[in-house]
């Protein structure tokens, strides 16, 4: 065997995977959003951008990632530094953060559905301490502030622990004596890790972010299930148009604006948390 | 003015007694080398006088005052490890100026004071660079200018020349101990390399299972060892030891030859160093079994009475394998061991 060839036949399984099925298919979505039949056009796009729902479903997508996902990253790094600093019991705490990775967005909403409706858990709970006398309706067009908590809730249960694994796995690989030299020249446990743990995590903080928000926008099914047509999101559109509308040419449109999106998110977040060179460990 | 004082430390990793009751005065601007194998406790007592490691039991106090509940930036300390720790993300610059900045010294302050130290430590071409650009050498420079940029009173210095390699060792080995001793702090140095210990200190304490065995100069520790155990290492190759039998009025038997020794009516080990001994008509009868030429001199391994027993002679001597030689000690350099108690026995 030459040993030249065999990198690319160790790849080449994977390789065609993904050639038949994401690219294949993403040129067919893409060929699909800039044709009308007959030959290219940008009708679809200009059709869904100027739907009335497009921009409030455009706001909603992006205030949700914004409202999550900065209070993920805080909630994650503070979980993974106490994870990292527990001597016994740290693989089973770890394990039961995670199990929200297991269960399904669909069935995430559901599970917080069940808690928010009107005979949910929260009512039931509220009335039997005799808070309230009648069950509240919490997720109504009358309430839209207390939906989008609701999902802002569901959404941080839900994929906060994909973010820990990673930041987890990055704070391990950060030697001890870092830390050691930040507190003997002075550092305090808080300045320390701003200069040290931070700065030293940026690759992982990368990949986690990146991970993430490309997830926000995304969101579906958990909006879906919370506040169903009361909080429009951009995928929940394209779902919309693929399958009520049946007009595929405009759910592709509007899945490439959301690739668009999620591209210009990872090259920021590469570009801002990016490593000068030489400044590896 | 930092005098370091040690009173009755002992610490205890669970079941484990990793230092028994250790008690060191360090003077001030004196160079201290904690020596000793690897497990013997010098790194944590370092730890201990560093904040890093508290004591289970005992007192640390450095310029009269007492330390021991103190967190590391308040012992007037600062410290080079054995990895470095330059921080790879802070360009050199600011891993030399990390220390100042906690302290919010004002720029201009930083900017002199990094410039100095790393002037001192010849990096200054570097300042922009990040670690991850130098070479191990220049790393150590880096973490010796940090440690020496926050003015301590105390430096303390974990093993910080074991990752580099035997040339640049010796070098850099010159070159700190003349930046220390130009910078007027108590230093303490630990290390597991004799040779680093015996050219660097003003004061060896030799640790061994954590205790401190001797605390002398260089040559005391060498010429005078407290213990079998200092005997056996330090030194290269150690002491020789054999046994020796009493023949009365402190007169010795020892491998068929007599020697004055103490007054002691138990057994004794007689010991002296390979290169304390010339070939002669007289002496201990030694068969030579191995023959080291080095250049400089002769390494010649023998054997006298079943045991091993190595002499350095002149190079220009002519000694083969399987030649019996007869091995004159010289007199004054003989010393004796208790095997009981394994101390020295004067």
């Amino acid at each position: 065997m030459n040993p030249r060839l065999l990198p690319y036949l160790l790849i080449a399984p994977v390789t065609l995977f993904l050639c038949l099925f994401f690219l294949y298919p993403f040129v067919l979505v893409a060929q699909q959003a800039f044709s009308n039949g007959s030959g290219f056009t940008l009708d679809n796009f200009r059709d869904v951008t100027s739907h009335w729902k497009f921009p409030i479903s455009l706001r909603n997508t992006f205030l949700l990632a914004l409202a999550v996902v900065p209070i993920q990253l805080a909630l994650s790094l503070l979980m993974a530094t106490m994870v990292n600093r527990m001597k016994r019991g740290r693989d089973l705490i770890l394990y039961i953060w995670t199990i929200p990775l297991g269960i399904s967005d669909l069935a995430a909403g559901i599970i917080w559905l069940a808690i928010f409706e009107q005979s949910g858990f929260l009512n039931s709970m509220m009335g039997g301490l005799g808070l309230i006398d009648s069950p509240t309706t919490f997720l109504s067009y009358s309430t839209p502030v207390m939906v989008f908590v609701a999902i802002m809730l569901a959404e941080i249960w839900r994929a906060t622990a994909i973010m820990l694994v990673i930041l987890v796995a990055g704070i391990g690989l950060i030697p001890k004596e870092y830390y050691e030299a930040g507190e003997v020249f002075g550092a305090t446990p808080w300045q320390r890790f701003l200069k040290i743990t931070l700065p030293m995590l940026r690759p992982s903080l990368q990949t986690a972010l990146v991970l993430r928000v490309i997830m926000a926008f995304e969101v579906f099914a958990v909006v879906s299930a919370l506040g169903g047509t009361l909080f429009p999101v951009l995928m929940g559109e394209t779902y919309e148009y693929q399958f009520r509308l049946l007009n595929s040419g405009a759910a592709a449109a509007i899945a490439l604006v959301i690739l668009a999106i999620s591209i210009a998110f990872t090259l920021i977040i590469l570009r801002v948390l990016r490593v000068p060179k030489g400044a590896t460990i | 003015m930092a005098v370091i004082e040690i009173k009755n430390v002992a610490k205890r990793f669970g079941d484990y007694q990793a230092l028994h009751d250790i008690n060191l005065t360090i003077e001030d601007q004196e160079f201290m080398v904690l020596l000793g194998a690897s497990g013997c406790g010098k790194s944590t007592l370092l730890r201990i006088i560093c904040g890093l490691e508290t004591a289970t039991e005992g007192e640390v106090w450095i310029g009269g005052k007492r330390v021991d509940h103190l967190p590391p930036k308040d012992r007037g300390i600062s410290m080079v490890f054995q990895n470095y720790a330059v921080f790879p993300h802070l360009t050199v610059f600011e891993n030399i100026g990390f220390g100042l900045r906690m302290q919010k010294l004002p720029d201009n302050e930083v900017k002199r004071r990094v410039e100095r130290t790393a002037g001192l430590m010849h990096i200054d071409q570097l300042l922009k660079r990040y670690s991850g650009e130098l070479s191990g050498g220049q790393r150590q420079r880096v973490a010796v200018a940090r440690a020496l940029a926050m003015e301590p009173d105390v430096i303390l210095m974990d093993e910080p020349l074991s990752n580099l390699d035997a040339l640049l060792r010796m070098e850099m080995r010159a070159e700190l101990k003349g930046v220390l001793a130009e910078s007027n702090t108590t230093a303490i140095y630990v290390t597991h390399d004799q040779v680093e210990a015996m050219s660097m200190a003003d004061r060896i304490s030799v640790m061994h299972k954590g205790e401190i065995v001797q605390a002398a100069s260089p040559i005391e520790v060498y010429r005078n060892p407290a213990a079998e155990f200092v005997a056996g290492f330090i030194g290269n190759p150690p002491m020789n030891f054999l046994p020796a039998k009493a023949a009365g009025d402190g007169k010795w038997e020892v491998a068929g030859n007599t020697f004055d020794g103490p007054a002691s009516g138990a057994p004794l080990k007689f010991a002296i160093r390979p290169e304390d001994m010339h070939p002669s008509d007289s002496g201990i009868k030694a068969i030579a079994k191995v023959v080291e030429p080095l250049g400089a001199h002769l390494l010649v391994t023998c054997e006298v009475d079943g045991q091993l027993f190595r002499a350095v002679l002149e190079s220009d001597l002519t000694v083969k394998a399987g030649d019996a030689l007869m091995l004159a000690p010289h007199r004054d350099r003989v010393r004796w061991f208790d095997p009981q108690t394994t101390l020295a026995v004067a």
